[in-house]
């Protein structure tokens, strides 16, 4: 009976927090919900398409499919990523339409994943912030260090990547 | 019942209806009808078997309505019009929609449904009905010949009792003994005849004498016994074994359901007569007789003409009716039909053929980078073993490809259907021509290119061919002509849909424009550019809306669809002449030979097929003019562009090294390309860039190469495109000047 009880707010507690994946990009700490992401893979040589805005930084051959990488720094400030020696690149399945589609971003340096509860995560500020709000889907403090939640079905939004590659073309 | 075998029901409905409609639509054209009514007949007799089989009830009541007609038809009780052809297409439509809604798993039909179903009964019973009156006395004639006993007027001759029965293999394990049976029928009737089946005892290596293979054709003369009686004797086997039996006078239906029921193949028609008691042993011998002595005749006189089938023998000497005998032979023919045919094709997922091909374009990969390393370890005998390899896989990969390439033909003869009825609605008469019918298309692609096709063969009869007074008018034959063609250039299969009518204005289609904004004033069009306004949205210059075209949602719908094939359409059109659309599409959507090149770091690669020749761009060839976008190629005009500054590679051009220009090929354009580096042949396996870049043009997509590298494909087409444009804005730049 106690077993049972203590279950029940063992999965409450689940149920309320979020397992994200915490990275640096740019100098800042982000997240990225667990849920969305696939693998994480060393930075490897990326082939660039042309006629691309710069943001899309080209496409990898990940065990034979060809995958596009979003540099997320480029994207957000227009500054390009350096490559160093811990050079990430996340792959994460974004839902498009019925699709679902993979994407890579690179980051600078992948750091753990966190447990974060609801309570902890506040709503995105509306100013004073480089990147637009509608990418940012809240904000935590872990251990006193400000973490931006990416939402990243916006950041990525596959439609508006096509987009700006056709506005970028013609 | 599995919803694995109600799909094999329905592929074969599907394709059993594909034939019944050429066979409809050869009615129409065809004075010799009678062979082709036959088929047809035959085909729905499948498809209600078929159906009966899983208990679609409602197919195989309507089936029954339509074979019923196609009987008469066959007798030659009714002929065929055109009325009748379009109700049967009508009908055969219907069936279409009956396997779907089965295939579904509704039990029942949809009130739509059943609206279609009743109307069409009624359309088909008014034939029916018709023809009973007249029939009757004819027939009655018939079968008073055929069996002067006949009570009933579709009733076999016999007034026995035909019991047949077929022993499941474990009867006798199951301490069933099967003489018992038999032993205990006289109680019942007198037994007439027990004719042994022994076809199932197999050959005696195979034998298991704990197997019961025996089957037995019992004649019993019963007149007070009910069936119940009869079928109480066998209560014990009835679950592990085939009985029927059928009551005196029984329905032919009965002998024909059983003749079907019959595991027995390699019986002769005059045995499986014999077992049914259609006919007795003796006529059968009396028949078997005058068989015999034809087949000396046809000897000693002709040797090719074919020996008259028992079946027909029996027939002719009216012992029995040609429905059974027609049951028989069809059992028989389908038989060898099944055997060859097993032989010929073999039906296949689509979903597994899908996944080889995706195999083999990893091998291909796979193998390129093999020869890669083999290459770079320089051992004679691993890279002698490489060559061999790459050989085979080359060969595999195309039979590979090969699986998934169909004619378009069976595509083509859809249309058939469409011209027939359009240009009846339409009240004009026309011929669809259909040329390279046997050209072999992706199976992906001819799916693809289905509606885009009817659509502008639609369009080619509603818009293109003029009304018959106006043909004639201007001195045109009245009879219009649809032509389909099909046929390879240079790596890409092109598809030309042609008529004869009025071609396209082009005052008409200019002021349209104008009218719709989709131009300037004064703005100077090419005819190309002209013509290539009608695949715009929202366009159409007809002047009424027909139901079947003239909304103008049409053709930009056709341009988009081809295009996301990375196919091409072109019109050409002369007023008064008529017009033709042709469409390109590339061969194949999965594996290409390709042409690698460098243009600064980045490697691309070229279709092999669309690739002319390769130069090298040197001052003689350029001439004077160090900026011309053309060169002059063996005295022709080349018109050509640095591919660096299309990709925008920012590496600085090496003024020593060699340049080389590609010459390309597309739709009879010649385009030339200036690379850094030409790096050979490779084989290139298409993987699609995804819905990202989906808006860029110039790529067609991505392969990878042998060192795992991914290299972008060059979409030719497009680039041959941009070439021209570009020679033109150069053109009235130094008309400007000038």
């Amino acid at each position: 009976m106690q077993n049972a009880t203590l279950k029940v707010d063992k999965e409450m507690i689940d149920e309320e927090a979020q397992q994200c994946l915490t990275f640096m990009l740019g100098g800042k700490v982000y997240g990225l919900d667990i849920l969305n992401i696939k693998e994480i893979i060393e930075y490897s040589e990326i082939t660039e398409v042309p006629m691309m805005p710069d943001f899309i930084s080209g496409v990898i051959n990940l065990r034979g499919s060809v995958v596009p990488v979003v540099d997320l720094l480029q994207r957000f400030s227009s500054r390009l990523t350096d490559i160093s020696k811990r050079t990430s690149i996340i792959i994460l399945e974004i839902r498009n339409d019925d699709l679902r589609i993979e994407l890579g971003i690179i980051v600078d340096l992948v750091n753990e994943v966190l447990d974060i509860k609801q309570s902890e995560i506040d709503p995105a500020p509306s100013l004073g912030n480089q990147i637009e709000t509608n990418f940012i889907s809240g904000m935590a403090k872990v251990d006193d260090k400000l973490l931006i939640l990416l939402d990243i079905e916006n950041v990525l939004s596959v439609d508006e990547l096509s987009m700006v590659g056709s506005i970028q073309d013609s | 019942m599995s919803d694995d075998s109600l799909q094999v029901f329905s592929d074969e409905a599907e394709d059993l209806l594909e034939v019944a409609e050429q066979a409809l639509l050869k009615l129409d054209d065809l004075n010799d009808v009678k062979e082709t009514v036959g088929d047809l007949f035959r085909t729905f007799h499948t498809i209600k078997g078929a159906a009966g089989l899983f208990g679609l009830n409602s197919i195989v009541e309507f089936t029954h309505i339509v074979e019923s007609l196609l009987g008469k038809v066959r007798e030659g009780v009714l002929t065929v019009d055109e009325n009748m052809v379009s109700l049967f297409l009508a009908s055969r439509d219907h069936l279409e929609k009956l396997v779907e809604n089965a295939l579904s798993g509704a039990d029942s039909l949809d009130d739509d449904l059943k609206k279609i179903d009743a109307n069409l009964v009624t359309r088909l019973n008014t034939y029916l009905g018709v023809s009973t009156g007249q029939t009757d006395s004819g027939e009655d004639g018939e079968s008073n010949l055929a069996t002067a006993t006949t009570q009933e007027k579709n009733g076999v001759a016999s007034d026995n009792w035909h019991i047949s029965l077929r022993f499941g293999p474990n009867a006798l394990r199951n301490g069933m003994d099967p003489y018992s049976f038999i032993g205990y029928l006289p109680k019942i009737g007198e037994v007439k005849s027990v004719t042994l089946v022994e076809d199932a005892i197999p050959e005696w290596c195979d034998f298991d004498p704990e197997n019961c293979y025996l089957g037995f054709e019992i004649v019993l003369n019963a007149p007070t016994a009910d069936k119940e009686t009869i079928e109480d004797v066998f209560e014990f086997v009835q679950d592990d074994c085939k009985i029927s039996i059928l009551p005196p006078h029984s329905q032919i239906e009965g002998y024909i359901k059983m003749i079907e029921g019959l595991p027995e193949e390699d019986m002769r028609i005059g045995d499986i007569l014999v077992a049914c008691g259609a006919l007795t042993s003796s006529e059968k011998d009396n028949v078997l007789n005058a068989q015999d002595h034809i087949t000396d005749e046809v000897t000693a006189s002709d040797s090719t003409q074919k020996v008259p089938p028992l079946g027909e023998v029996a027939v002719e000497q009216n012992v029995v009716q040609q429905e059974v005998v027609d049951a028989a032979i069809k059992k028989q023919s389908d038989l060898k039909k099944k055997k060859t045919n097993a032989q010929q094709t073999i039906r296949v997922n689509a979903l597994k053929l899908e996944n080889l091909v995706n195999l083999v374009g990893e091998l291909v990969i796979g193998s390129a980078n093999s020869e890669l390393n083999a290459r770079r370890l320089a051992d004679a005998s691993l890279n002698e073993a490489m060559e061999n390899l790459l050989r085979l896989v080359e060969e595999v990969r195309d039979n590979a490809l090969g699986l998934r390439m169909v004619q378009i033909g069976e595509t083509f003869n859809r249309y058939k259907r469409v011209v027939r009825e359009v240009s009846r609605d339409l009240g004009k008469d026309i011929d669809l021509i259909i040329n390279g019918a046997e050209t072999e298309l992706d199976k992906t692609l001819i799916e693809k290119i289905g509606d885009p096709l009817m659509h502008l063969v639609r369009n080619a009869i509603d818009h293109g061919i003029e009304s018959p007074e106006k043909r004639k008018a201007s001195g045109k034959l009245a009879k219009g002509t649809v032509n389909l063609d099909a046929f390879h250039d240079s790596g890409s299969i092109v598809i030309q849909i042609k008529d004869d009518g009025g071609g396209l204005s082009k005052e008409r289609i200019i002021n349209k424009a104008l009218a719709k904004g989709l131009i300037q004033e004064n703005q100077q069009l090419s005819d190309p550019e002209i013509y290539r306004l009608i695949f715009e949205a929202g366009f159409s210059t007809a002047e009424k809306v027909s139901n079947l075209s003239g909304r103008g949602v049409g053709m930009d719908v056709v341009r988009r669809n081809i295009e996301a094939l990375r196919g091409h359409v072109e019109i050409d059109s002369e007023e008064g002449h008529g017009t033709t659309i042709s469409i390109r599409l590339p061969l194949t959507l999965a594996i290409i030979d390709g042409f690698q090149v460098r243009v600064g770091d980045a490697q691309y690669i070229v279709p092999l097929d669309m690739v002319d020749e390769c130069i090298e761009l040197n001052d003689t060839l350029r001439g004077q003019d160090e900026n011309a976008n053309y060169v002059n190629l063996r005295g022709e005009i080349l018109p050509f562009m640095y591919l660096s500054d299309v990709f925008g590679s920012a590496n600085e051009i090496d003024k020593n090294q060699r340049d080389n220009i590609i010459v390309v090929q597309f739709a009879g354009k010649k385009a030339g390309f200036v690379v850094d580096e030409l790096l050979g042949e490779h084989q290139t396996v298409i993987k699609p860039l995804g819905k990202v870049f989906q808006h860029l043009k110039g790529i067609s997509g991505a392969t990878i190469l042998g060192s795992g590298e991914v290299a972008m494909i060059i979409d030719i087409p497009e680039m041959v495109k941009r070439v021209e444009d570009q020679g033109q804005q150069q053109n009235a730049a130094s008309q400007l000047i000038h």
